[in-house]
Order: structure tokens, then sequence, then C-alpha cells
């Protein structure tokens, strides 16, 4: 990755996710916890000769205090920064230098750091990542200069994209009160008056072993990992001033929402419409791996009812499609969305989502699809094992999203016992416009 | 919601598209928003392009003795390795020829093909092979680059039979029936529209086009609006006859199959395929001349690509201009370029350089992207670390951590199917050899500081720089 500290983890979506064939297990990881509250997550993989270190803190953006929006992520970059033992940007040198790679990301519900290395730096990276949990030292020239870094990742990443900046538009309307409205990587305004010691006042609240998650992957047993992490991070002294995650909670939405934005850089216009939904941990949970189910029938793929009805059958749209995160600690969003044709408007578009609406509503889904869609799910999970860094990204997103080790672990049998009753009620509990945004991307006005 | 942007799609870790070093394999498939959610066509395809290399010059995994070279009666090679963890199997196939053999005024064929391989094969129409597809959870995608024609294969092992011969159906017998075809054209054009403003595209397509005037290798990959609607379904019939042919085909297989059990698909998938001519490309001279040009565009963020000639895979100072460039640009977090652009200034999120090596040119390439009022600041800062680099070389400690990163993360690429089968087309590609991953780490420690002030006096010259950039920048193309 070039010199990218890497943030703003975006929609691991379908990962949790991605589970087995029913009856079998996912990851089978091995879950215990220090003494001091940290809790740790091994999962053997004797593939290749190498480790996944992972640490995942249960704090994001959307834990940061009003008018700080962008914190959570900065201190991210910062943590880079130094310790008493180690000299600012040092630690992905040491990294490089013994043959590994890192990085860190932040995301509304979790801030995570990992390393990828051979099996035998196990333990260097983990001392350094235990290090850095509690004696981060920041310079103050140090801190100014990374501040001007994540400006300019925030233009690279939105200030230079019409649909990125749409996208904040969205969330910001989408949600009234609850600070998922609130971009991860910050307001620019709120950045630029970012200090110091407000980085250091969220570590010294936020980082602690009782708010973290180690999660290994690799060539290693749990034996060793557990032997290493009680002497590593078992030192450090739990927090007993932290509080439980409770965010602002959204009102009911009863009037559905419309953002129009027209940008001089967009050529062809887009659209989308996102509903507020449940997720597996927050509002009406029972709908939320249904919910998974009804986003790939509906938009899931090339032969599903959004593609084949706008893209195939009436060739009002070059793309359609549905996506939907079942992961948030808090309600999740339902999302829809189309591309017109060339030279093609947003309103026959809108008008053939629409359609298709209306009829799942009425008539539900087949069970041929269910079957489709429920198959394709649980295949995800055996393509998810072969990949190293599948396991550690669905397990950290997982349990900092309010989700247990066994919701992970009987994720396939829960999509093997959805039904098409279940996706009709989810999909009737959901889809309703009043609880909606429809935002449309559109190029600058004439005159 | 970890969804910040609300999108799908994003990469989880780097705007930038050409990670220094290790097969990203993932990152050759598709960026941006899916135009198409399975498959298709869109437009990271022309950036994906650029991603090829990568896995040319990387190259990591397993022991050499894992590979077993399986041939079939028919004559049909494959490398395998086996590997039972999982019931999946992954094949990875690559066709030497993509866009540089595009027509004139019909540029973008390859890149249409490999989006309406998949759309209707033999006596299945679009609907019922994609179908199948998803019904058995198979993953089947295309890939045009300049150079190259990619397919991937993923399937569990209880659906081999079918995967393969749904491969067969696809690579011998599209039909290119005329709904997918307006269809896929459709989706190509309209990704083409969308990105025209995009600045990224914008650079990298200027780049491209004055790195290599007349020269195919110049031309966008993807096509443009005019050739893209130009395009013939004879054009994309004539593309297949003359390129997915077995002479040009690198095929390696990762997972749970033997070779016993290989040998009969190879010939019953790939046999029937036609066995190929030679096809002259003519001889690429990338521009040298050292040029600055700015593309006002009203975007706060400058985007700059920048790069010079550079070198090609077999050339006796291959791995010297490796271990340079890791110094370089290709390092990361610990590269000159990120320590000076980045961690000093705060003028970036990223810069990065690599070394692409194409069939007939090499090329050193590099990106930054800083907001309009310190552009020229950055490319100066840039150009000072060229000519630092050129007058002094490296140090002692620098290319003893090169050589130890580039050597120890080796394995880190063994980390999934498709990872090793990316490494196994590679080291087929460029004819490393079978023992190439024994070798490796011996060609890399043989690299002197001598060696490096040598490639980097004939590669690095500031004065012969192409820097493109897109925005509205102070201090840059005066």
């Amino acid at each position: 990755m070039p010199g990218i500290r890497c943030s703003l983890l975006p929609a691991l979506s379908i990962l949790v996710g991605l589970a087995a064939p029913a009856g079998a297990a996912v990851f089978e990881p091995t879950a215990f916890e220090l003494d001091n509250g940290m809790q740790v997550v091994v999962v053997e993989n004797h593939r290749a000769p190498v480790v996944i270190h992972t640490v995942w803190y249960r704090i994001g953006a959307a834990d940061e205090p009003p008018g700080k929006s962008g914190i959570a992520h900065f201190l991210e970059h910062l943590m880079f920064k130094g310790t008493e033992d180690i000299a600012a940007g040092e630690f992905s040198r040491i990294v490089a230098r013994n043959g590994g790679r890192d990085n860190a990301f932040t995301s509304y519900d979790y801030t995570g750091y990992i390393q990828t290395i051979a099996r035998d730096n196990l333990e260097l990276v983990m001392r350094m990542e235990a290090d850095r949990m509690t004696n981060l030292r920041l310079a103050e020239p140090d801190v100014l200069t990374e501040r001007d870094v994540i400006l300019e990742e925030r233009r690279q990443r939105t200030d230079n994209s019409p649909g990125a900046k749409l996208g904040e538009m969205v969330l910001a309307t989408q949600y009234l009160a609850h600070p998922y409205r609130i971009p991860v990587i910050g307001w620019a305004h709120e950045i630029a008056e970012l200090s110091r010691e407000d980085a250091l006042a969220f570590y010294k609240r936020f980082y602690a072993p009782n708010n973290a998650i180690l999660v290994v992957v690799g060539d290693v047993t749990p034996e060793e990992v557990r032997g290493l992490a009680e002497t590593y991070y078992g030192v450090h002294e739990r927090n007993p001033d932290l509080k439980p995650r409770k965010r602002p909670q959204e009102p009911p939405q009863i009037a559905a929402r419309r953002v129009t934005y027209h940008d001089s850089q967009v050529r062809e216009p887009s659209w989308r419409r996102s509903y507020l939904a449940p997720s597996r941990a927050s509002g009406e949970t029972r709908h939320a791996v249904p919910l998974q189910v009804l986003s790939e029938i509906l938009g899931g793929g090339s032969v599903s009812r959004l593609y084949q009805k706008l893209v195939v059958e009436e060739r009002v749209a070059s793309a359609a499609g549905s996506y939907y995160d079942a992961v948030a600690l808090d309600l999740s969003t339902f999302t829809i969305y189309a591309a017109p044709v060339p030279g093609g408007g947003l309103a026959a578009v809108e008008e053939a989502v629409d359609l298709v609406l209306v009829n799942l509503l009425a008539s539900g889904v087949t069970e041929t699809e269910l079957t489709r869609a429920k198959d394709g799910l649980m295949a995800a999970a055996v393509y998810a094992r072969d990949d190293l860094n599948q396991a550690p990204r669905i397990i950290g997103n997982a349990l900092t999203g309010g989700l247990t080790i066994a919701d992970i672990e009987d994720w396939p049998d829960e999509v093997a016992a959805v039904t098409a009753a279940d996706v009709l009620a989810a999909a009737k509990a959901v889809l309703d416009e009043r609880r909606s945004v429809t935002a449309e991307l559109l190029p600058e006005q004439e005159g | 919601m970890n969804a910040c942007t609300g999108h799908v799609g994003l990469s989880p870790t780097s705007p930038r598209p050409s990670p220094p070093q290790g097969a990203e394999r993932e990152n050759r498939r598709r960026n941006g928003v899916p135009l198409r959610p399975s498959g298709g066509t869109g437009q990271g395809r022309w950036v994906a392009a650029a991603i090829l290399m990568i896995v040319a010059l990387c190259v990591a995994p397993a022991r050499a003795a894992d590979i077993q070279v399986v041939t079939s009666q028919g004559g049909v090679t494959a490398w395998l390795i086996e590997d039972h963890a999982n019931p999946l199997i992954t094949v990875d196939i690559a066709f030497r020829g993509g866009s540089v053999y595009d027509p004139g005024g019909r540029e973008g064929v390859a890149n249409m093909v490999s989006g309406l391989l998949d759309e209707g094969a033999g006596g299945l129409d679009s609907r019922t092979f994609q179908t199948r597809l998803e019904d058995l959870q198979i993953q089947l995608r295309f890939d045009a680059g300049r150079d190259d024609f990619d397919g991937s294969l993923r399937t569990l092992s209880k659906n081999r039979d079918v995967a393969f011969d749904l491969l067969r159906l696809a690579l011998t017998a599209p039909r290119f029936d005329a709904e997918p075809v307006e269809r896929i054209r459709g989706q190509i054009l309209s990704g083409l529209l969308r990105s025209q403003d995009d600045p990224d595209t914008i650079a990298n397509l200027a780049w491209y086009a004055t790195m290599f005037p007349g020269h195919p290798y110049g031309r966008p990959s993807d096509g443009t609006v005019e050739t893209v609607r130009a395009i013939e379904i004879a054009d994309l019939k004539a593309h297949v006859a003359r390129h997915l042919v077995r002479d040009d085909m690198i095929v390696s297989v990762v997972g749970d199959i033997d070779a016993a059990t290989l040998a009969p698909l190879l010939d019953s998938t790939f046999g029937a395929l036609p066995a190929g001519e030679p096809r002259p490309v003519p001889a690429a001279d990338p521009f040298a001349g050292g040029m600055e040009t700015v593309i006002e565009r009203p975007v706060p963020q400058t985007v700059i690509n920048f790069g010079l000639p550079g070198i090609q895979r077999d050339d006796p100072d291959w791995y010297a201009a490796y271990v340079m460039n890791y110094v370089l640009g290709g390092g990361g977090f610990t590269s000159r370029l990120t320590e000076e652009v980045r961690e000093k200034r705060g003028l970036a999120y990223s810069v990065y350089s690599y070394l692409y090596p194409m069939d007939h040119a090499g090329l050193w390439v590099g990106g930054v992207s800083t907001q309009n009022a310190r552009a020229g600041e950055s490319v100066q800062v840039i150009r000072d670390e060229l000519a630092r680099l050129r007058e002094d070389g490296v140090t002692a400690d620098e290319l003893a951590n090169a050589k130890a990163y580039l050597n120890g993360s080796f394995p880190l690429n063994l980390t999934s199917s498709a990872r090793i089968a990316g490494l196994l087309t590679a080291i087929q590609r460029n004819d490393l050899g079978l023992d190439y991953m024994d070798r490796r780490a011996g060609l890399i420690d043989s690299v002197t500081l001598d060696d490096v002030q040598r490639v980097a006096k004939r590669l690095i010259d500031p004065a012969k720089l192409l820097v493109i950039a897109v925005g509205r920048p102070v201090g840059l193309g005066g």
C-alpha cells in the first residue's frame, strides 16, 4: 500500500456475513479474555508461515465528542508518531525491516490496527502494538503536519469526488440525531481545529485493554497467542471509567427526504435511495439476516430483480443493485442504486425501481430466488476462509459492532433458516418510502 | 454501518491503485462503483491495467517443489499447486495480447470482449449462463489489460466439472448476442462518460497518450465514446479468434484438485482453442523529452501523474531497479518520497512510484495528489528526490532494509488461492522458471550499492520527467 495510512473502512457489508454451509462453523476461532478485560480471538490457518495481528478498539467516529469530528481517525494516524521506545515513524519502518506490512483503519464503530508478517515476528509486532496502547508520545510539529495529511486525505477521498460529497449529504440527511450523520473522516472545518490535546484526551479516555479486541489469524496456536498476549497486553491496567457506548438514537422517520446535488464535475446523473434499517445488533434485529437475503435477491448480481428489470428488460439503467450492511452497533441502512443509460433521466429509473418494489411487496420472493440467494451467501463463507485477510476483518468488525463470536459462527444456520415469509416481512418493515432518503446526483444546471 | 461514504466496492485499504510490491491480485479486478455487480465492465479497468505489472514484479509464495507442471494428453500445460484445506478451486488464465491489438478506430474491443464472454455461450443465452453461474456460486471473470487478456474461475470443488465447462464455453463459443452486446456497450459508454470528469482518469489517459504518441500503449484501453460506439460484433469475434489462442495461453490452478483430475479437464476445456500465429506489435519508444502539462479542472486537489521511461522485466538491471524503486517510492510508509512529501511536509496523503514492465517498453511511474496551492511544491520535492537519488544512490542501510523487506515479505502473498495463482501466472508469463521462487532471494541479495547507483543514473533523470497535473495547481506548467 502506497503510503496509505488507510482509514474509513467502508462497507464490509456482506462480510458478516460470510459463512459456510448450514451446520458448519465459519472460522472456528478460539476466544478468551485476559485478566484486564482485553478480549482475544485466534483463528488457526497454517497455509503459509504468516500471521495477521490486529487490534480493534471499540471506539469509532460515532463515539466522538460534538465539534471534534474526525478525531478518532486523526488519532489513528497519530498512533504512528511514536512512544518512549519507538521514534516517530519508526513503527512502520521496523515492521517493514522485518518483512511485514502494517496499516490502520477507522470506521463509525471501531478503530483498528493491522500487521501482516512472518510468523516468527508475531512477538515483535505484539510488543510494539501493546506499547502504543498506553505509551503514545506526541510532538506538536508532528501533529500539525499529520493534520495537513488528513486534510489531503479528505480532499482525495471526498472533496475531489462529487459522488462522495453527495454521500456525506445523504448520511447527514438519513440520520437526524445519530452520529452516523457525520463523516468518519470529519468535516473539514472541524478537522482544521483538531489539536494534540484533543487527540491525547481521546486516547486516554478510550484506548485501554478492556476496550480492545486482539484478533490473530494465521500460522499460530491459541496457546502461543495467549502466552504472548499475557506478557505484552496483560500488563496494562484496565480503564475503570469506560462507559457503555450509548449514542443519541434516531427519532422515528415519518416523512420521505430527498437530496439533490448538482456538480460541474458530473456529466451523467445517478440515483440512489436508502432506508433506515435494523442491523444485527440494533432495532428489529430479527429482520437483519432476512434483509441480507433480500439484498441478494433484489440487487445482488446480474440475475437480481433490479438488474434484470432496469438494465436487461426496460433498458433504462446501465447499472442497478442494492446493498445492506448487517453489522452496525446502531441502525443501519438498506440502499438501492441505479445509474441511467447514457442520455437517460432519473425519473424513468426511479419509476422502474418503484415498480420492482411494489411487485416485491405484493408478491414476495420465489423459492428459486430464495435458494439461490441463501446458497450464494453461504458459499461466500467458504471463499472467505480461503483468504487469510478475511477472518480478522470479519471478526473485528462483528465484535465491535455489538455481535459475539457465536453470532459469526451461527450465521450460516441463520441464513439457512430464512424463509420467503421472513424476507417479505423484512421488506415490508424496511422498504417504506416514508423512511427513505432519495439522492440525485446531477450535472450543473444550465444558466 | 462501516460505510463512511455509503458506497460499495471501495477498497478498504488504499485509495491508490498501485501498491508498490506484492501481488495485489484483487486490485487487478475492478475499482470503483460496480456498474454491474458481478463481473462486467467499467471505468475502473483502465486504471486496473496499470496494476498488471505489480503481479509481474512481485513474486512470492510457496516452495518451488510444490508446483506441479501438468501437461495433458492433448498438450495443454498448467502449473498446479494442490491445497485441499478448503473445497475450492481457483483457475487463472492469461492470454498474451490485450488492448494493444485493438484495431485503430475500434479501441476498446478487448475490453468489450472481456465483458461479454460470460454473457451467453454455446447453447446458453446470457440469462441462462449467468443464472447457472449464480446458482452454483461459480465466479467467472475476464479482464483486458494492454498486453494481457486474463480470466479467472473460482468454484466450489463439488461444481468443478460444470465450472470448467462454463469456462470452455466462454472461451471457445461466446455468442455475442445483440442484447448483451448492446447492454455491455451501454455500460462501457456510461462508465466512459462518468469518468470524463474524474481527475484521476483524466491524468492517467493524458499521461499515457503523451508517453506513447502514435503507439497502441498510448491509447485508452477501454476505448473512447466514439470508438466503443463503432465496434461491431465482427470485431469482437475477430479478437476471440485471433487472440484467445493456445500458443499464447498460460494456465495456473490452485486448490482442491490433483494432477490426474486436472489433466483431462485441460483438454476438454482448452483443447478446442486454435493454436495461434505470431502477431507483431510495433516497438514502443517512451517519451523522454521532459514535460510538465496542466489540465485545468475545478477541483480543490491537483492529481499529478509523473514518470519516466523505465526498464523491462528481462533487463539485467531489473533487480537493481526493483530495489532502487523500493527505496525511492515503492516502500509504502518507508519510502523516500513518502518521508519527504507526506511525513515531513504534509503535502499529500499518498505518494508512490512503481516499475511497470510492459512487453514492448518499460516505465517508471508515480503519482501524488496535493491541494492546488501546494501542488508545485510537491512536484519540486519529488524532483529534488530524483536528483538526489541519481547523484548519490542509496545508503547501505537503505539497501539492507530494502532487501530485508523484499525477501522477508515474500510469503505474505501466499495467503489466498487467488494470490498464489496470480504468482504462478506471473512466473510463467515472465519465463522466470520453475525454480524462480528458490532463486529470487539470491537475485535480490546480490544487488550492490554500485548496482543501484548505476541504475539510478541510467533511469532516474529529472530532466526527462513527464508530469501531468489535473486541477488548478499553483506553481506548475509555467
